[in-house]
């Protein structure tokens, strides 16, 4: 891992290890907030404010944390992070804050978070870790902007927001929970096709 | 780093302290702003689902049969006449959590319009109560109509108003938030009042009302 160039450990997160399309991890989120291209950006964003920061705090504590307790640690720094975004976005963005709803207090648990900060942050140092966070906090964002914008077009006929075609045409199962998982399903097969064919 | 009780101890510690002063400070910062916005959010919310007025009263707690108190808003036009109130109204059969709703009547007890304070629907369905009785397609609007004139329950339940496709409950429950409203408004204004007595519909309600508040 150390040997790898500084542009590589950002692109891995956007594309190599997506963590939606290839890890699979922080699936709750992923299905239940991408109902529009908004929603799912929003919460990427949130996301990757979170993996940034703990990243970034756990690769310079890494050294001071001892291994028994390195989860818990993990996890408050972690539930730190979340909370500072929680706060701010009600106090300047109460109406996205609102229709994100549960799922912004959620990033604590979300695997992603946790797993960068042990599988990464906790073994490399603060550079890395901070391009390590912010690359698959944008992937993670790139992910749930796709998926939201498919189920938005299928299920409303809009496109952040923006009408394209006639509502009444939608796939309503598109906007529900099926019809995250359908899309997802079809996303991934796509993505793999896609990656298989640049090798 | 090799673990023993005392560094696990004093990390942690040490880790939870900072933890707590970062929130602590921005919980500060926040504070403020996350009261004016639900505040902004209030206002604006009256505005728009009242005429243009010239004064508002202060908020007057008014019970409900449901138990719970809502918030009036009265408003005066030019030379205090009165032009009608704004009602902060919640329901808790809500497909998800509470569907509070601010909803404006004029003095005859009319909808003017009603804004979307506070909703946990399902994104695309439930959510569509935003809108979709005020929009005048079908029977899907509440606008200008009359909680005591008009049937104010989904069709399924006999009413008069469409239910947003495959939302019934929420449109049950923002159909109940109204009438809450309206129940809290026809008490506590005298001209309402002044009318109903002569309306059988009216003594009607008032005497449900009564009775249901008895049973509590």
């Amino acid at each position: 891992m150390n040997q790898q160039s500084n542009l590589k450990i950002f692109l891995n997160g956007i594309l190599k290890e997506n963590p939606t399309f290839v890890l699979v991890l922080g699936m709750c989120p992923t299905l239940a907030t991408t109902s529009s291209a908004i929603n799912g950006m929003s919460m990427g964003l949130a996301t990757t404010f979170v993996l940034f920061g703990s990243n970034v705090v756990i690769s310079l504590l890494k050294n001071l944390i001892p291994d028994k307790v390195r989860i818990p640690a993990f996890i408050v720094v972690i539930a730190t992070f979340v909370t500072v975004v929680e706060l701010v976005m009600q106090a300047y963005v109460p109406t996205l804050f609102e229709s994100l709803g549960i799922f912004i207090p959620l990033i604590v648990v979300n695997c992603i978070v946790l797993g960068r900060a042990e599988a990464f942050a906790s073994k490399n140092s603060v550079g890395k870790s901070a391009l390590d966070g912010l690359g698959m906090g944008l992937g993670f964002t790139f992910a749930l902007t796709l998926l939201g914008t498919v189920r938005e077009l299928l299920g409303t006929g809009k496109a952040f927001g923006f009408t394209i075609y006639n509502e009444q045409y939608g796939m309503l199962l598109f906007v529900l929970a099926p019809g995250a998982f359908i899309a997802l399903g079809y996303l991934i097969a796509l993505m793999n096709k896609l990656q298989k064919a640049k090798k | 780093m090799q673990s023993n009780f005392k560094n696990m101890v004093l990390s942690l510690s040490l880790i939870a302290v900072f933890a707590g002063l970062t929130l602590a400070s921005v919980y500060t910062l926040t504070k403020e702003p996350i009261a004016l916005s639900k505040q902004a959010k209030q206002q604006n919310a009256i505005r728009e689902v009242l005429p243009a007025f010239k004064r508002l009263d202060e908020a007057e707690k008014v019970k409900v049969a449901t138990g719970d108190s809502l918030e009036m808003y009265k408003a005066y036009g030019n030379n205090d006449t009165f032009l009608g109130a704004a009602v902060e109204t919640v329901s808790h059969n809500g497909y998800s959590g509470d569907i509070k709703l601010m909803v404006g009547f004029d003095v005859k007890g009319n909808i003017i319009n009603y804004s979307v304070l506070e909703q946990m629907e399902t994104p695309g369905l439930g959510t569509k109560i935003v809108d979709w009785f005020r929009t005048e397609t079908r029977n899907q609007s509440i606008i200008g109509k009359n909680p005591v004139k008009n049937n104010l329950t989904v069709s399924k339940d006999g009413g008069e108003i469409d239910a947003i496709t495959a939302a019934t409950i929420s449109s049950r429950a923002f159909l109940e938030a109204v009438q809450n409203a309206y129940d809290a408004y026809a008490e506590n204004s005298d001209m309402l009042k002044r009318d109903g007595e002569s309306g059988a519909t009216e003594t009607n309600d008032n005497k449900n009302d009564s009775i249901q508040i008895k049973q509590e």
